[in-house]
């Protein structure tokens, strides 16, 4: 491997992957409120060009050229560097998500493990912010946020453990590559763990909850905190948490499909790829926003609980199963 | 309906102002905050049968940092006029400002010899740009005052005007 190509590959991936968490971050901006339209019998953005689909255009436009304020009272550095560290933390992740087959920017064998230690990461970016606003309602918002993500990053991990245990492999592409079609998918209990739909299961509520989304979205419960931890972000630096959220929903998804549904293969085994690998993330995070809209939010208690009490246990449940499970396969 | 402060920047980027002002004239978030009956009205508009979110209007940003139209919904009593004024002051610029309803624009029918208790329009704290009549007005008429708003911003109408007769 000489250097110019590597410069030429790491460039292309570079421009790709910003390309496509700004694509990502304006299609689910304009998905998510037609969604949420249609949801409450609206139509949704329909005005700004075709379907509204420019909708995303117009506000990242207004974002762009909006005043940026920074308190008087607020810490200067880390105010400013919380959106930044949001967003590059989130882009960062893309790194060892596999796409397809060989459309990955580094294939490593300890992907998993990456993507884990920047997501959690993640959560100091939006405590820096709360603390470096100097508001009450950001300080709020952030403690709630660090709560939530350290109470659901421990059944989330215990299930990541299970499944590398099934898998014995930490690279995504090794573990997409073991589920060829439908049936080997490792959703289903007969690959691996009999208690893989309900892993599954908790996955995804720990994704809503890592991801500070509703019914889990306790640091920016408008009705009590005004807007959470980006109360006095105005302009672009608002936008940059959506996008860096965006972002952490896609990867929180596709996550989840690589693990479970089988990333970028085919269900009937022909033709895998890219494609794939979209729908199945776009269709989860379709049922992350149907969620949003649905659900009322829950208590700080309601989640602690629900994290500390049901989740906690269960995943443990999960992992001693699967261990005895893959230890003497016979009474399985 | 009458538009009031209508200025003209000294300095003309010709395309690029108009670029800006077509995003900003289609995503006006509105800062979430009600004052009297008129919001309730504000709240209708935003719902299903009228959908602010057509327009990209239905974002009501509970923040003022992040909000670009303050609907002044209501009575301004003397009590909350200073919040009123220190949020206007939150909003970053470009902000602009609808007074909704009758007491937003005059005071409405607390306009007596000896009232104590009201401030009597919202313009006599801070600048507004649309005024919107009727006790409580119509949703019709607070989407009509949003649409006014954007022909200010862009010089040109989404739809053609509707003659009354």
């Amino acid at each position: 491997m000489s250097l110019f190509p590597e410069i030429i590959r790491i460039m292309a991936y570079v421009v790709g992957v910003l390309a496509f968490v700004g694509l990502n971050a304006a299609f689910l901006v304009w998905l998510e409120r037609k969604v949420a339209g249609h949801i409450q019998r609206r139509i949704g953005p329909k005005e700004v060009g075709p379907f509204g689909v420019l909708q995303p255009v117009a506000d990242g436009i207004k974002l762009i050229s909006k005043q940026l304020v920074v308190p008087a009272q607020a810490d200067s550095l880390l105010f400013r560097l919380s959106p930044v560290l949001t967003m590059t933390l989130a882009v960062t992740v893309f790194v060892v998500l596999p796409f397809g087959p060989s459309l990955v920017a580094r294939d490593i064998n300890i992907g998993l493990l990456l993507i884990f230690a920047f997501l959690s990461i993640n959560v100091l970016a939006l405590f820096i912010g709360g603390w470096g606003s100097n508001n009450k309602y950001a300080v709020v918002s952030a403690i709630r946020a660090v709560s939530q993500n350290v109470a659901y990053e421990v059944p989330m991990l215990i299930i990541v453990i299970t499944m590398v245990m099934i898998t014995s492999s930490m690279n995504l592409n090794v573990i997409v590559s073991q589920q060829g079609n439908l049936l080997q998918w490792h959703i289903f209990p007969w690959n691996g763990s009999i208690l893989s739909p309900l892993a599954f299961l908790i996955f995804f509520v720990c994704t809503l909850a890592e991801t500070n989304r509703a019914p889990f979205d306790l640091g920016e419960a408008e009705s009590e905190l005004v807007a959470g931890f980006h109360t006095e972000y105005s302009g672009m630096g608002f936008g940059l948490f959506f996008l860096g959220e965006y972002a952490s929903v896609f990867v929180g998804c596709a996550l989840a499909s690589i693990l479970f549904l089988g990333g970028w293969q085919c269900p009937l085994g022909i033709m895998p790829g890219v494609h794939w690998m979209l729908i199945k993330t776009y269709l989860l995070v379709f049922v992350v926003i149907w969620v949003r809209w649905t659900f009322p939010r829950t208590t700080l208690y309601g989640l602690l609980n629900l994290s500390w009490k049901v989740l906690v246990p269960f995943s443990l449940v999960i992992l001693l199963v699967t261990a005895a499970q893959l230890k003497m396969p016979w009474p399985f | 309906m009458v538009t009031a402060n209508a200025h003209l920047p000294i300095v003309h980027f010709s395309s690029l102002d108009k670029l800006l002002n077509l995003g900003r004239a289609n995503s006006l978030w509105p800062l979430t905050f009600g004052l009297a009956c008129c919001a309730i009205e504000m709240m209708a508009t935003g719902v299903a049968r009228f959908d602010l979110d057509r327009f990209g209007m239905g974002v009501f940003r509970p923040a003022p940092k992040q909000s670009d139209v303050m609907i002044v919904a209501g009575t301004i009593s003397k009590k909350m006029a200073p919040g009123i004024r220190t949020l206007y002051e939150q909003m970053p610029h470009p902000k602009w400002v609808i007074a909704l309803g009758n007491c937003a624009i005059a005071g409405g029918p607390f306009v007596f010899a000896g009232q104590y208790g009201i401030v009597e329009g919202a313009d006599k704290i801070m600048p507004v740009d649309i005024y919107i009549p009727g006790c409580p007005p119509r949703p019709e008429a607070l989407v009509e005052g949003l649409l006014l708003l954007e022909e200010k911003l862009t010089g040109s109408r989404r739809w053609p005007r509707v003659n009354p007769e």
